[in-house]
């Protein structure tokens, strides 16, 4: 199987790829933000449910001259990048030990089963209780969302390493450092990009539903406010740039998994992995 | 150069052991190129890993140089048959070479030196920038045989190196093989089960009876050399040898190894 897929038609196999209709997939975006905006308007829905676009995006442009708003979306980066750092420094390397030992897999495996399916938002009381409402709290809430997708990405990355590779490396005289360095990990790193693109999902996820449950900075405190100044379209607006980070992310990971796998089969054939 | 004597592998214990190497002894001397062929299960690739290192035998020795093998020697270089599996996909055609050359010490200058030399001898010299992946299965068991080359190795161990390319693309191959040993001055144990490839290459051929494994037969294959694909396979001698070999290969095993091969079914 493996075989079959080295030996494919490889070099210009990428040259027809599905860029003729680029403008299809907005056009679809246009066409709902179009319906959106008559639905409201003719008051099909009532505005107060749901406001007009055009009434969200003015909304929206004026909170962009804020500087408190661009604090918020700077309180949630932090918090989400922060979280997420200390979930990569010791989710991928205890993933990768543990992975490639059996022993060490065989005594922790019952522990982190258990571990890993409590919400993260279960944990929120006592993270207050521990760390206050303070930044230090999101940072624990965030990196204990985002640790268990790389770790556990990062533990099967390792046992899936081509014996063929491996006997190949062993047999040149590579030692345990130099095939964990040259073989182990490189065969673990497209695990390790997938579990990236889920932590770096889930850590916003958890982020913006801390601040809103224990709100005291952030875009979700952002979104409590204006939920008290009923202020329905800025809402709308906040909500969106959510989303727009979100997004911003996915791409951002998307590309440095592209850059970091360009060797890997699900980058050269140009399909998503 | 290279002597095994009385080398077993059983892999498991008890009731459910299972027997990949009966017990075999042979040996190769310097220069020469030798062909194991057998039926497919015959513990053709267990018997490499042994001399490679990569596992130990259950008894037995294999001496290479006057060094018993356990741990992989620096003067064995090994070519697999998966090269799509045996090529790292991350590193391009000449990182893949030049990486078993830091396990020697070898300082960079030299690494990219011989490097470029054994690619050029393999006919890869406009490709040392690709990626195994960009380049078809004949080209990229050419860079398994360049990184094998390079490590400068006394002796080359090749599994069933050419089982899955196109005949075209194998007889280029063997002719390739045949040329580089010249060239590189090296010894050659080549597994197989294509009984035509292992006349057509070697010096001699060993037969292994099947599982569990002993020597049938060595066979000397006199052909002239240079050998070539047309001349040498249209040889009277050529073909007597292949029925030869082919029935050895054939043959019901006799007597007591039958027996075993019963006994042991019976067991598992």
């Amino acid at each position: 199987m493996t075989t079959a897929v080295g030996a494919g038609p490889a070099l210009g196999a990428d040259d027809h790829g599905g860029q003729r209709v680029w403008w299809l997939p907005w056009l679809t975006v246009l066409g709902v933000l179009a319906s959106l905006e008559a639905l409201s308007r003719s008051g099909a829905i009532p505005q107060d449910h749901l406001p007009a676009v055009t009434t969200v995006l003015t909304a929206l442009g004026a909170e962009l001259r804020n500087p408190t708003f661009w604090l918020r979306v700077w309180e949630t980066v932090q918090a989400w990048g922060l979280g997420l750092a200390v979930a990569v420094v010791a989710g991928i390397p205890l993933g990768l030990a543990i992975g490639s030992n059996r022993l060490a897999y065989r005594i922790v495996r019952v522990l982190i089963e258990f571990v890993r399916p409590i919400p993260p938002v279960a944990v929120l009381p006592l993270a207050v209780l521990l760390f206050g409402t303070g930044v230090e709290m999101k940072v624990y809430l965030v990196a204990f969302a985002a640790f268990f997708p790389l770790l556990f990405q990062a533990l099967y990355g390792v046992q899936d390493v081509d014996p063929v590779a491996r006997d190949t490396a062993r047999a040149y005289g590579l030692g345990p450092a130099g095939c964990f360095v040259w073989v182990t990990v490189p065969s673990a790193l497209p695990y390790v990009a997938t579990g990236l693109r889920l932590s770096a999902a889930i850590a916003l996820i958890v982020t913006i539903a801390t601040e809103i449950v224990v709100g005291s900075s952030g875009l979700g405190y952002a979104i409590n406010e204006v939920r008290y100044a009923s202020d329905i379209a800025l809402m709308y607006g906040i909500i969106l740039v959510t989303g727009v980070l979100g997004l911003a992310i996915a791409i951002v990971f998307r590309q440095l998994e592209r850059r970091l796998l360009h060797w890997h089969a699900s980058q050269r054939q140009g399909m998503a992995a | 150069m290279l002597e095994v004597t009385q080398l077993t592998k059983t892999y498991g214990r008890g009731a459910s052991a299972v027997q990949a190497v009966g017990n075999l002894t042979f040996r190769v001397a310097p220069g020469e190129f030798v062909c194991i062929v057998g039926q497919s299960g015959c513990g053709k690739t267990t018997l490499l890993k042994c001399l490679s290192g990569l596992i130990p035998p259950t008894s037995g020795t294999a001496v290479l140089q006057g060094q018993v093998i356990d741990r992989p020697p620096d003067k064995l270089a090994l070519v697999f048959q998966e090269y799509s599996r045996s090529l790292l996909p991350w590193m391009t055609v000449r990182a893949n070479v030049t990486l078993p050359l830091r396990s020697k010490g070898i300082d960079s200058a030299r690494r990219e030196d011989l490097a470029e030399e054994a690619l050029t001898a393999v006919g890869l010299s406009g490709f040392f920038d690709r990626y195994p992946w960009q380049l078809s299965g004949g080209m990229q068991q050419r860079v398994a045989i360049a990184r094998a080359l390079a490590y400068q190795p006394e002796i080359l161990l090749m599994d069933e190196p050419f089982a899955s390319v196109d005949a075209q693309t194998r007889a280029d191959l063997e002719d390739l093989v045949l040329r580089l040993r010249d060239e590189f001055d090296v010894t050659v144990l080549f597994v197989t089960h294509d009984i035509d490839e292992a006349i057509y290459l070697s010096d001699r051929v060993i037969v292994l009876t099947p599982p569990p494994t002993r020597v049938r037969e060595v066979v000397d294959v006199n052909l002239p050399r240079p050998r070539d694909q047309i001349e040498t396979k249209g040889l009277p001698a050529f073909t007597r040898l292949r029925a030869h070999v082919f029935e050895l290969i054939k043959r019901e095993p006799a007597g007591s190894a039958g027996d075993e091969v019963l006994s042991d079914q019976h067991a598992t």
